[in-house]
């Protein structure tokens, strides 16, 4: 766990986006997902979502969300204008922060159906990025894994929670996800000047 | 021993959460202008004195009601605040922003110096009501190359935040001395919503 609050620490003062991290593509993929706010609080979202679904929804979550990501990379990687997606991709974490706020009895195959339609749409616009920024599968391999990673640790803790206040932080969260969402939402179909 | 560890992993777990959106606030991206944009949207909520004080009132009355409308409210403000930040984005009118502002902080305000204790429905309502006039009137200026997405998170962040300090402060209600410390601030926020109020109609 310190490791976990270790490495968000150290990300924290990423400084591009598809940057090279001196440590090659694989890394450069786990710091696009640092610096993509759309995509961070996705993944957050749908973690806790899973979590306080409880175990199983949060085991089926942990692998469903990763593999549609890297399939549907995979196809925007090779069909990029598949990727103009802001609106959608905006959607997911919004939906999945209100479900959280409102802490929804969500049934397990819903949570996964919901994860695996979020990581389409997210992936294929990775897949398109990191094709222009000429990186690779290997990229979207760092994505992946950082994705995993991020969605097992908190899905895990907040399966392990217990009543009470830690829970009620998690609601909070979700509801500030969620208004985000909505926000960002308002800013995508403003009319324009 | 083993009880304090356990504690401990709970409390990591939770900065985990919270760390784990830090990393947004990153330089550079695609998407330029995030840090300015994470700090325009925090500073919106905190640069006029009314939304502050309705923020924190929203805190300090859900303190006041205790469990569970002390974290309801604070969670049906920002949603609902979204919506209205979400009308103005999309050029729906609201009329009477300024005017809804200043009545919220009164009314919020005289809630917690009288201890009205609504059915938890109501508050929520009551909240989710005046929150929409909040957003409203701030969620339509993004200023120039910043991300919308950080600036409406740090937005949110930033009214969350304030609703905690009115329930941190609110928490003083357990004791004697503090409640009477908290209606009187309470006071404090109607009586400055009424000159709001009398700001905004003259």
């Amino acid at each position: 766990m310190a490791f976990v609050v270790l490495s968000a620490v150290v990300a924290a003062p990423a400084h591009a986006h598809l940057v090279e991290t001196g440590f090659g593509a694989f890394y450069d993929g786990i710091a696009h997902l640092a610096v993509t706010p759309t995509d961070l609080l996705v993944v957050v979202a749908l973690a806790l979502l899973a979590g306080q679904r409880g175990t199983r929804a949060a085991r089926q979550t942990v692998f469903a969300l990763p593999v549609a990501w890297w399939v549907s990379g995979i196809i925007g990687a090779h069909w990029p204008a598949l990727a103009a997606l802001s609106l959608l991709t905006t959607l997911p974490f919004a939906l999945a922060g209100v479900l959280v706020a409102l802490n929804a009895k969500v049934w397990d195959a819903g949570v996964v159906a919901f994860a695996i339609a979020a990581g389409v749409l997210h992936g294929l616009t990775n897949g398109a990025t990191l094709t222009v920024a000429d990186s690779g599968g290997l990229a979207l391999g760092g994505v992946v894994s950082g994705i995993f990673f991020l969605t097992t640790i908190l899905s895990a803790e907040v399966v392990a929670l217990p009543t009470g206040w830690p829970q009620i932080v998690v609601r909070v969260a979700g509801s500030w996800i969620a208004a985000t969402g909505l926000l960002m939402l308002g800013w995508l179909a403003r009319p324009m000047p | 021993m083993k009880a304090n560890m356990k504690r401990w992993e709970r409390y990591t777990a939770l900065g985990a959460v919270l760390l784990a959106l830090v990393p947004a606030i990153a330089l550079a991206h695609q998407e330029t202008g995030q840090i300015t944009g994470f700090l325009s949207g925090f500073e919106h909520p905190i640069s006029g004195l009314d939304h502050v004080l309705a923020m924190v009132a929203v805190g300090l009355w859900g303190a006041v009601l205790g469990p569970p409308a002390i974290w309801v409210l604070p969670v049906a403000f920002p949603m609902m605040m979204a919506v209205g930040g979400l009308l103005g984005l999309l050029g729906i009118p609201l009329s009477g922003v300024e005017i809804g502002i200043a009545i919220s902080a009164l009314v919020l305000g005289a809630m917690v110096l009288a201890e009205l204790h609504p059915p938890l429905w109501l508050a929520a309502v009551i909240v989710g009501f005046f929150a929409i006039f909040h957003g409203h009137a701030h969620g339509r200026e993004l200023p120039e190359g910043t991300s919308a997405l950080l600036y409406s998170f740090g937005f949110v962040v930033a009214t969350g935040l304030l609703h905690a300090v009115g329930i941190l402060l609110g928490e003083a209600h357990r004791w004697p001395k503090g409640r009477q410390a908290v209606r009187v601030g309470g006071g404090g926020v109607a009586l400055a919503g009424l000159f709001f109020l009398w700001r905004a109609v003259a």
